[in-house]
């Protein structure tokens, strides 16, 4: 096995045993990025100096007699809509391409505290608005398991390098399954805590309420390794719960007996690939082999999940993104006055899919529409929420696909939005919900494409999420599937 | 009477005094060099989050208090939307869907008369920065300066209860004073921490239904709100006579011209698309909060000047007049506690003091002399050091330098003369050259013997005891 390859669990054993040392995992993973980063195009900005840097120190931290932190000297790549000093941070927009924050995201530093090497910063579509990572205003990026089609959005170039070796693991960001789909899409696991686990301060706000920040990675073990090292209490967030997370590494190697399993049937319509619906109905199957039982569940008001979404976000998104107006950073167009500099340099500086939203967005909030849209939007969003709460009554999680459909082709779906939207309609219920969800790959399409299957659980249940997945990826082998990327020589 | 009358509401804007921002640790101090009080929350930068400030919650809940309001068990904070460059976020964090105060009232002395104005609530937010234009002719940009921006505002919203000049005079300097008071604001007009807006609307006099309302901007003083709501008057009453009609809508008070402008169509933000903060959580204001704000709560008018006539032995129109304002009451008792005897104090406060406030413009604390002084005098006359008359002189020197007034009195010589001795020699000089006044005197013309007396202080350069000079003069004419 390439060191590329290795999970962080197994490089922090080889670690301690000094059977290897962080600048020879990083120089191999930052050689893995540069070779067939012309292909996969997962990176915005690779961060060649500050990671060697940054091994050097991890590895005289993990020196004998010394205690590193759990992630020190595991290479990791960070979405490009987390601030990191001093290091070019642009949400995958024109705007912000040459933006340099003066800080760090708190998720940076608790990184960078645990001796973590930033390996650089990965794609997204911009503002984190889209399912696919096309909407990228720097370059699209394509997805390792087939290099025509898309890696999920909008965590893409995370979910993409993770697959692919060019991290061990990555962070991502979801708002309404932007971890998760991409994750599905690349073959990696991908968890989307509860709403406040993780702190959003310097998490570039696309929709505040929905945002959250989680783990991409190979495996579950990872997962849980990477959530502790961000979960908890910040300060400088005052969405982030006052609780103190435990260790979630302890909930990975426990039972699922007697577990309970709820698949809403609206959840199991119409609408996704049969070969989706097949892996799902497959991986119940071996969840029940393993002692959980499947009961059914209810979820009424998911049908209205979508559009209940697609107002509430836009209308966040509408004001967080008012702030890029040429003034202060960032982009700016020239004009003869304030007024058309700023019409300009957001003309300009946007690209299609962010003023799609912001013009969503500020129709619904705006006087005369404000009760029948967003208003209306937040109390379907209590009504799904309460759904939820009375489906957990019965069930331990919920199962589902993580998306209706396999990776698509770059283009396939990009003249129409309603289409790309409805990818994620299993992932957003869980965002309106405030409550967190993981996805695992549990099975590959005849065209050799992964298969995501979709835990959800109770609002800081995130533990049951890695038992019950821990345990599925101990009896099936999806996880040990690299897509083999060549680099052309 | 006019066919029409005016009906005025204001929104009046107070910087808070906490030593930092609302949403961040940025100092709020006035006068730094532009953008140094700043970081990447204020800046509004990508990613950053606000934290309230509880401080600011306080203040707040104290002008709530102050004004009758009730307090909002769960308040929240909204953004408003609007662009402009002053604004880094293009939106302002405020309250519009649960304002921490509501439904109060103030009452305010319109010449003698008490009024009580309807106060519809009281809310916080936070500042915007400042735009420079440079003075070069030929400059192309302006320039922003954030200092400001994300100090705590309280924004209090009357409802239209006022009617005339005098009564809108009334409501913003008891509102000031009651600030003061709660020591929320240091309200000081010429550095923009107390700011007012008003809206005027017209209607036929003795009417109920109110005519289309007008808010004006931009107003930096009272007197400029004075001056902005007669000229709107005239302006609109002109209008409504022309058989035109008054456009709902937002206007600059333009303060070279005296006139209010209609602002230009883009700079008019037509919907500000509300919606709550989704980066705050509600706060919750428990009753014991909201007890512990009250009992820290620094005294307030009404209970100062019982205070002070319960106290100080004070009429009810000395009272009123020195707690009027909280600096003055201030100044009059670290005066009183200097001295013992009140009401003299109160007396020089009243005439001398407060006379050379208005006519210099300025607060007691930037008045040369400190209260110790003015006691000083005071306790000078009652030791029968000096005359009432000197201690004018004093007074009138200590409150341009700001000298001692012991030391002013010591070095010119000014002390009372009290040796009958010295005393006896001027009066005996003043019977020498005023016989025929001294047969008046003789004679029982008691206006004489005063006049008699006065030749004498002058002898004296008025540091003769007068009550010596009576003495002696009485027994020298017998």
């Amino acid at each position: 096995m390439e060191l590329y390859e290795m999970t962080a669990h197994e490089l922090r054993g080889k670690f301690e045993r000094r059977e290897l040392s962080s600048a020879e995992v990083t120089a191999a993973v930052m050689k893995r990025a540069a070779d067939i980063e012309p292909l996969v195009r997962a990176y915005v900005t690779i961060a060649h100096d500050e990671a060697d840097s940054a091994a050097a120190e991890a590895d005289r931290a993990l020196a004998p007699g010394k205690s590193a932190p759990p992630l020190a000297g595991i290479p990791i790549a960070v979405k490009d809509n987390m601030c990191t000093k001093g290091m070019r941070t642009t949400c995958s927009s024109k705007i912000l391409a040459n933006f340099v924050p003066p800080y760090d995201a708190t998720v940076v530093t608790r990184l960078r505290g645990q001796m973590a090497v930033i390996t650089g910063k990965t794609n997204l579509d911009e503002f984190a608005m889209g399912s696919s990572t096309e909407n990228s205003g720097i370059h699209k990026t394509f997805n390792p398991w087939d290099l025509e089609r898309v890696p999920g959005g909008s965590s893409g170039g995370s979910a993409a390098a993770v697959a692919a070796g060019m991290a061990i693991m990555a962070t991502g960001s979801d708002t309404g399954g932007s971890i998760r789909q991409p994750a599905s899409f690349c073959g990696v696991v991908g968890l989307k805590p509860t709403y406040g686990l993780v702190s959003r301060y310097g998490l570039v706000a696309f929709a505040s309420s929905l945002d959250q920040i989680g783990p991409i990675t190979r495996d579950v073990e990872d997962a849980a390794l990477l959530l502790n090292a961000m979960a908890g209490h910040d300060p400088l967030d005052t969405t982030s719960a006052k609780i103190m997370p435990p260790d979630y590494t302890t909930f990975i190697n426990r039972s699922v007996k007697g577990m309970r399993i709820g698949l809403p049937a609206e959840y199991f319509g119409d609408g996704q690939e049969p070969e989706v619906r097949a892996a799902i109905d497959k991986s119940v199957r071996k969840l029940e082999e393993l002692g959980a039982e499947p009961v059914e569940v209810e979820l009424h008001h998911s049908p209205y999940a979508v559009a209940a979404y697609y107002l509430c976000a836009t209308a966040e998104a509408s004001s967080n993104l008012a702030r890029y107006d040429g003034a202060q950073y960032g982009m700016r167009a020239e004009a003869d006055n304030v007024i058309d500099m700023c019409s300009r340099t957001r003309a300009r500086g946007f690209g299609a899919e962010v003023k799609r939203r912001i013009m969503l967005g500020t129709y619904a909030l705006s006087a005369g529409y404000y009760d029948a849209y967003y208003v209306k939007a937040l109390k379907a969003r209590t009504l799904i929420k309460r759904d939820f709460d009375r489906a957990f009554e019965k069930c331990d999680v919920i199962a589902s696909p993580t998306s209706p459909t396999a990776a698509f082709k770059v283009g396939e779906k990009t003249d129409n939005p309603l289409e790309m939207y409805l990818s994620d309609i299993f992932t957003i219920p869980v965002n309106l919900a405030g409550i967190c969800a993981i996805s695992i790959p549990c099975g590959f399409t005849l065209q050799n494409l992964p298969i995501g299957l979709q835990l959800i659980a109770p609002a800081f249940e995130e533990g049951r999420l890695f038992t019950i997945s821990h345990a599925f990826e101990q009896a099936t082998e999806w996880h040990k599937k690299r897509p083999s990327v060549m680099p052309s020589s | 009477m006019p066919r029409y009358e005016p009906v005025i509401g204001f929104e009046v804007h107070v910087e808070l005094c906490t030593n930092t921002k609302i949403f961040c640790g940025c100092s709020t101090r006035f006068g730094a060099p532009p953008n140094t009080q700043v970081c990447p929350v204020c800046l509004g930068m990508p990613g950053v989050l606000p934290v309230v400030n509880r401080k600011a919650v306080e203040f707040a809940i104290r002008t709530a208090i102050a004004l009758n309001c009730g307090i909002t068990k769960y308040t929240t904070f909204d953004r408003k939307n609007y662009y402009y460059p002053d604004l880094p976020k293009n939106y302002q964090i405020s309250q519009n869907y649960a304002s921490l105060g509501t439904s109060g009232w103030v009452d305010i002395d319109v010449n003698g008369t008490v009024k009580r104005v309807r106060i519809n609530n009281v809310h916080l937010e936070e500042d915007a920065g400042k735009l420079l234009h440079p003075e070069i002719p030929g400059a192309n940009y302006s320039l922003v300066d954030l200092n400001r921006a994300g100090t705590p505002l309280v924004e209090i919203v009357s409802e239209p209860d006022l009617g005339t000049a005098d009564e809108a005079l009334a409501y913003m300097n008891t509102l000031k004073n009651l600030l003061e008071y709660i020591e929320v604001s240091d309200c000081k007009m010429q550095e923009g921490r107390l700011r007012f807006e008003v809206n005027i609307s017209l209607r036929e006099s003795g009417a109920a239904k109110l005519g289309t309302k007008v808010e004006i901007k931009n107003l930096n003083s009272m007197k400029t709100a004075l001056k902005c709501i007669g000229h709107e008057t005239r302006r609109q009453t002109a209008l409504l006579e022309r058989g035109e009609k008054v456009f709902q809508e937002t206007r600059l008070w333009d303060e070279a011209a005296s006139v209010t402008r209609a602002m230009r169509s883009k700079e008019v933000a037509h919907d500000y698309r509300y919606f709550p903060d989704p980066d705050l959580v509600e706060i919750h204001i428990t009753d014991e909060w909201q007890e512990q704000v009250r009992a820290h709560l620094p005294e307030l008018p009404d209970a100062k000047r019982q205070r002070f006539i319960a106290e100080y032995d004070l009429p009810e129109y000395d009272a009123r007049l020195l707690t009027a304002s909280k600096t003055v009451a201030t100044y009059y008792e670290r005066a009183a506690a200097a001295h013992n005897n009140p009401k003299a104090i109160s007396n020089w406060m009243m005439t001398e003091v407060l006379r050379e406030l208005r006519e210099r413009d300025i607060e007691p604390d930037d008045f040369p002399l400190k209260p110790e002084g003015l006691a000083a005098i005071v306790e000078m006359i009652d030791d029968a050091r000096i005359s009432g008359k000197i201690a004018k002189d004093v007074f009138a020197k200590a409150a341009q330098s700001g000298r001692d007034p012991g030391e002013i009195v010591n070095a010119e010589g000014l002390l009372q003369v009290t040796d009958t001795g010295e005393i006896e020699k001027w009066v005996d000089e003043a019977i020498a050259e005023n016989p025929d006044m001294v047969a008046k005197v003789k004679a029982g013309q008691t206006k004489t013997f005063q006049a008699l007396v006065g030749q004498i202080m002058k002898k004296s350069r008025g540091k003769a005891n007068p009550a010596l000079v009576n003495e002696l003069l009485k027994s020298r004419i017998p």
